[in-house]
């Protein structure tokens, strides 16, 4: 989805000393004092905008239905028991949904889903960088080729690989295929394990060193940064996902948040049949969202560095 | 290496051999344990699924049904079925409008994270925030935020006079609506910008400024130069990910019910999904996987192209 062989050759290369250097900035730039001050206000009046949807959100998830759509940011009438109607179903709609469960197949699905990109991958790049073979730039050049890949194109064909293996209707292709490593992240860590010197690996072999011990012993403790934007990128990528478990998950006690939230759009939508409970539906969506909120905070540098170096979005 | 003769055959055979002899090494074998998940994942998920994708769009597989070859029939199927154009329309219109969006607000955002020291950070943050937000949960707020009738977007554009159309209804807005939402998420697009805006040399602006360029003529000849690399992937990536925009869309729009939902809001990659896993058309919805591809690959060469002209590498000349 992002570069193809051609840019990545320009791509800035990403080193641990690079991603290490300090940004000397200070707290105020010189020049014109008001001239800050005046960009500053700008920006706090853009916060505004992009802050906003979340307060309007947590707000209309404390109100009463009649109340969802008056945009005053206090609730007139506190209602915090939507939360708990998210888990044990509103009035005269007979389903109790399993939102607890939801929350747990995300986090179970999340945490399997980044664990197995990160590791897969960080053995793949490690030959990448490390190792010298014949076919190295060829098969480092279909890496990058799949980024180009549309997800679309090969949908069909994995799901009926899954539905041959019998494992179509669980929960399993949603984690299993990361085993198979991923071409963002091999790209990155290679990019980290060439950063290491190649000194360190040969007084190690002559140490008396192993391969695996080489990659476990010294590359991955010196590339655990990198390893950790793996894990967090796929980690937000597997929790905002809607796609997979649409196309796999047919038990509602299988499914993710983003997932069960569809399905309760779906019930208590009035084009459903519902009767329009979206301070429920409002209080699944903040639910959905306080997760990714958290592990931005917990890994903000990660993310932040894993964007500006390698150019992945979201 | 230099002692081989590289021109004639024997040289040739020599550096073959050479090669060859490579897969003899202990290095090569290790190499390629390392390398056998993503090995194993290529052949059978990658070029495999690509194959049998291929294979597929020839065919009227339907995972039920007895299969039959159907020859070019799904491709000519593509060219008289209306929804195809109807989905592509959508698609490119929504796809027009969220690039240059984006790309203005975030270099305008960007530039001004610049201006105002450390103080940046905390900026940067907000402005990504949107970007964690599941897009279900996305496409949820549009539908609330831009009712038509009850909306925070039409209440804000009451007060100061305007009446706000229905954007989750009205055909016309579908899409400039759905880019407004995304142009939220323009965190993203921010944090690539201000990290290559930061990597300008501070020395490239004052030597423009001691030559009397003005504060346009210092954004245009050095502050857009030197980022234009970050600037092209922007319009690739967006560009790639607009046109197979799904999950706020499907969210806001479909469900299982109403596999198909209004003809506004149909967007291609939802159209696939739909023909699909909602009507298990396999055979024909691989051939629209296929032509999702190569309109990709040709605006992505487009892009490519024009950019040799635009985009600076630096110590590439």
């Amino acid at each position: 989805m992002t570069t193809g062989p051609a840019q990545a050759a320009q791509a800035p290369v990403v080193t641990p000393a690079a991603a290490a250097a300090p940004e000397r900035r200070r707290w105020w730039p010189e020049g014109n004092p008001f001239k800050t001050a005046a960009f500053i206000a700008l920006l706090a009046a853009m916060t505004v905008a992009f802050v906003y949807p979340f307060l309007w959100a947590v707000s209309a998830s404390l109100k009463p239905r009649e109340q969802v759509f008056d945009n005053r940011l206090i609730p007139r009438t506190f209602q915090p028991e939507n939360y708990l109607d998210l888990f044990n179903g509103v009035e005269d709609i007979a389903y109790k949904a399993p939102f607890a469960q939801w929350l747990f197949n995300s986090v179970y699905i999340g945490v399997l889903a980044a664990l197995a990109v990160t590791i897969s991958s960080s053995l793949v790049a490690f030959a990448f960088a490390y190792f010298r073979f014949p076919l190295r730039n060829f098969l480092f050049g279909c890496v990058l080729a799949t980024m180009m890949l549309p997800a679309a194109v090969t949908m069909i064909p994995v799901y009926l690989v899954w539905n041959e293996i019998g494992l179509a209707t669980s929960q399993v292709p949603l984690w299993a295929n990361n085993l198979f490593a991923s071409a963002f992240y091999i790209f990155l860590l290679r990019q980290f394990f060439l950063g290491i010197p190649r000194d360190l690996f040969e007084a190690a072999r002559i140490d008396g060193d192993n391969y695996w011990t080489m990659f476990w012993r010294i590359a991955v403790p010196l590339a655990r940064p990198a390893m950790i934007v793996s894990f967090v990128f796929e980690f937000k990528a597997s929790w905002t996902d809607l796609m997979k478990p649409l196309i796999y998950l047919r038990e509602d006690a299988d499914y993710t948040v983003p997932r069960g939230l569809k399905a309760l759009l779906d019930l208590y939508g009035p084009s459903a049949g519902g009767h329009g409970d979206y301070q429920v539906i409002v209080a699944g969506t903040v639910l959905a969202t306080i997760p990714m909120i958290i592990v931005f905070f917990l890994g903000q540098r990660y993310f932040v560095e894993g964007i500006a170096t390698q150019g992945r979005k979201g | 290496v230099a002692s081989i003769p590289v021109n004639t055959a024997s040289g040739r055979r020599a550096r073959v051999r050479r090669w060859a002899s490579g897969f003899r090494e202990r290095e090569t074998w290790a190499a390629f344990a390392f390398l056998s998940p993503w090995l194993f994942g290529f052949v059978i998920f990658t070029g495999g699924a690509m194959v049998a994708s291929a294979v597929l769009s020839f065919t009227d597989y339907s995972v039920i049904q007895e299969t039959r070859g159907v020859g070019f029939d799904n491709y000519r199927d593509l060219f008289d079925d209306p929804q195809v154009g109807t989905a592509l329309r959508n698609t490119f219109i929504y796809t027009v409008l969220i690039v240059p969006a984006d790309m203005i607000l975030s270099l305008a955002l960007a530039m001004l994270l610049t201006r105002i020291g450390r103080l940046a950070g905390f900026f940067r943050t907000v402005f990504y925030l949107p970007v964690m937000t599941p897009a279900v949960a996305v496409g949820i707020l549009y539908l609330l935020l831009f009712n038509g009738d009850f909306g925070l977007i039409n209440g804000a554009l009451g007060l100061i006079g305007i009446k706000g159309p229905y954007w989750t209804t009205d055909p016309t807005w579908v899409k400039p609506g759905l880019a407004l939402m995304q142009l939220w998420s323009v965190g993203a697009s921010v944090v690539i910008l201000f990290a290559a805006l930061m990597t300008v040399p501070q020395n490239l602006y004052e030597a423009a400024s001691i030559d009397g360029a003005g504060r346009w003529r210092r954004f245009r000849d050095v502050t857009l130069p030197m980022i234009s690399p970050a600037l092209f992937f922007l319009v690739i990536i967006n560009t790639i990910h607009g046109l197979q925009t799904f999950d706020q869309v499907y969210t806001a729009f479909f469900n299982a019910n109403d596999p198909y939902g209004t003809d506004a809001s149909l967007f291609y990659v939802i159209y696939l999904f739909q023909e699909a896993f909602a009507s298990f058309r396999m055979g024909y919805a691989s051939a629209l996987a296929w032509l999702l591809f190569a309109v990709i690959g040709i605006v992505t060469v487009i892009q490519i192209v024009v950019s040799r002209r635009l985009v600076y590498y630096e110590g590439s000349r």
